[in-house]
């Protein structure tokens, strides 16, 4: 019920940035009418995909939904241009999501300073996005240094998983 | 916290007049190569063995003798003996030790004591400390606390007679904020602790659901500075100890991190990420204050640490390329590099005497704890281990505590070593351990 809600929400706020923007917007980029929204009181049909604009539909339309670094490294190259292009696609289809994207490091570094390279890491992915015409002011970021590692082991294949940046759609 | 039981001395006078005639002779030298004293710690006796909140006197004897050996003991200044496998005194040796016989079993020094229940409810600690081959009392004191605070009169004695022997500042008397760490790898449970110096006392301050970082207590131990995660990111916040409650540093939608205290408690120097780019800045610990930046460069600058004199500020900064410690005036002017030693120096700690600077050096596939001078020279590693890091200094620059990570399963402990690097040893605390904060000589 909350999810319809915030999708009737959407759905109405995306006319109005139709109806006042010059740029005109195929009606087929729109999300579908809400799935047991009000006066739909029948049986409810059960999804084929994931709600669109949702962090599942997100996860599903993009190529990923991170992007990996080298060690003490926070440039983004030409792989994870291509990860964060799809990911503004998706984005530039649904205007009105934000998203948050945490910095992340491996466990090889003290602490403090992996709560700066992992900001460092979130704001390159960010300035990425913006690059690619999505507006910052859509995107906010949060750095965990090494307090949330994925890869639970101690080699360099796990240290590599755990150096990200993770773009997470917020509901 | 706030109603500390005032310490009462007595026979003061006799230590200033014992100081003139007692002479330190006859060290043994231990693996190490450091001078060291041996002393006989037999456990303290008591006029009547009663029945206190604290236990039986008679078993508080004992148990004072075997916290005044364990402190000893985490310096290399000492080779304490006992209580364990010593004889038991009566009163009247308290004042008239049986100097043959603990020659006899090689003590230089010998600690006599005892402990008594007073009608109103205090127990008094006598603490007397004694150079055995000139017969002559060094130290007398009498401690009286209330029965829950008996184990700071044992703390106070081992101070007593550690300052009296080493010429050290003491630093027993004191206590530690931390992290207690529990949960799998992948979503550790941080929660802010405080306890003893030697681990006793513990309490859990914040109750784990949000993540908790790098505590540091204030110099009037009524606040601790630390990191909350309680916004779903990094911010600091400083937590009033009687009251419970916390409050933003500075309100900032920017991650704010690495609180210190100024030493007069009255700036808290942190770092604050701005698009990505880490510099230091320094706020009224008041509250409400404009945050002044004290950095300014792209690079990260973070670990700010004052001089004990806040005159100036050891930071760390990977300007260079690499995490390296600089030193700069506390007014940011005067930026200068001291670290030069091959590979990474991060977690810069500036020494309470002022000396020595601690750091933790990342290379060659291992985190060491190490120490040079605020010039950079001198240095020396302290530790050899995968995942030792962040140096925090005893109140008298003698000893450092940090926290060591196991490869792999990344538990933590809280560590100990003394400043020259002997003395090793585990603190215990009832789970993980990390981030560690030693705070000052308590009043």
């Amino acid at each position: 019920m909350k999810r319809n809600s915030a999708t009737a929400l959407l759905l109405a706020v995306s006319l109005i940035a139709v109806a006042g923007c010059a740029k005109k917007q195929k009606p087929e980029d729109l999300p579908p009418p809400p799935i047991g929204a009000e006066g739909n009181t029948g049986v409810v049909q059960m999804p084929t995909g994931p709600t669109p604009g949702s962090q599942a539909d997100f996860v599903a339309s993009i190529t990923a939904d991170r992007i990996y670094f080298d060690t003490d490294k926070s440039d983004v190259d030409a792989d994870d241009q291509a990860t964060l292009a799809s990911q503004a696609e998706w984005l530039k289809k649904f205007p009105n999501t934000r998203v948050t994207i945490e910095g992340h490091c491996d466990e090889r570094g003290t602490r403090d300073y992996n709560i700066a390279l992992g900001a460092r890491r979130a704001n390159s992915a960010k300035n990425a996005l913006a690059a690619m015409g999505i507006d910052a002011a859509r995107i906010s970021t949060v750095s965990y240094g090494k307090e949330r590692p994925e890869a639970l082991g101690s080699t360099e294949a796990d240290w590599a998983r755990n150096r990200r940046a993770v773009t997470v759609t917020v509901q | 916290m706030r109603k500390l039981p005032s310490l009462l001395l007595f026979a003061g006078a006799l230590l200033a007049s014992s100081s003139a005639t007692a002479q330190i002779t006859g060290t043994v030298t231990d693996e190490t190569g450091n001078q060291s004293f041996v002393v006989a710690i037999p456990p303290l006796t008591t006029p009547e063995n009663v029945a206190t909140p604290a236990g039986q006197t008679a078993d508080l004897g004992r148990k004072v003798a075997e916290i005044i050996s364990n402190d000893l003991n985490a310096t290399d200044v000492f080779t304490p003996k006992g209580p364990a496998g010593l004889r038991s005194i009566t009163m009247p040796e308290v004042t008239a030790p049986a100097f043959g016989e603990w020659e006899g079993v090689g003590a230089e020094n010998l600690v006599h004591g005892f402990v008594r229940a007073n009608t109103d409810g205090t127990l008094m600690v006598g603490c007397y400390l004694y150079d055995v081959s000139l017969k002559s009392e060094m130290v007398r004191q009498g401690y009286v606390v209330g029965p829950r605070e008996w184990r700071r009169a044992a703390h106070k004695c081992a101070d007593s007679i550690y300052s009296r022997l080493s010429g050290e500042n003491p630093f027993f008397d004191s206590r530690i904020a931390y992290i207690a760490e529990t949960g799998p790898k992948g979503n550790r449970v941080k929660r802010l602790a405080i306890m003893d110096s030697d681990g006793a006392n513990h309490r859990f301050i914040t109750n784990g659901q949000a993540l908790a970082l790098t505590p540091r207590f204030s110099p009037d131990y009524k606040s601790i500075v630390y990191v909350s995660y309680i916004e779903r990111r990094a911010r600091v916040y400083v937590y009033d100890i009687a009251s419970g409650r916390q409050r933003l540093v500075t309100e900032s939608p920017n991650q704010t991190f690495s609180p210190r205290w100024s030493p007069d408690g009255k700036s808290i120097l942190y770092s604050m990420s701005v698009g990505g780019n880490t510099d230091l800045y320094r706020v009224s610990a008041a509250g409400g204050g404009t945050p002044v930046r004290l950095t300014n460069t792209p690079a990260i600058e973070t670990g700010g640490s004052y001089s004990p004199d806040g005159s100036k500020i050891v930071f760390e900064s990977d300007r260079s390329g690499s995490q390296q410690i600089y030193v700069m005036n506390a007014d940011g002017s005067g930026q200068q590099r001291i670290s030069f030693g091959g590979g990474n120096y991060a977690t810069p700690e500036w020494s309470p005497r002022g000396n020595l600077i601690a750091f933790t050096r990342v290379g060659g596939g291992a985190f060491r704890v190490g120490v040079m001078s605020p010039s950079g020279s001198g240095e020396k590693l302290l530790t050899n281990s995968w995942q030792d890091e962040a140096p925090t200094w005893s109140p008298n620059g003698r000893v450092i505590q940090f926290f060591r990570t196991a490869q792999g399963s990344g538990k933590t402990a809280v560590m100990q070593v003394d400043v020259t690097g002997a003395k090793e040893r585990k603190i215990d605390t009832p789970v993980d351990g990390s981030d560690p904060a030693w705070g000052p000589i308590l009043p």
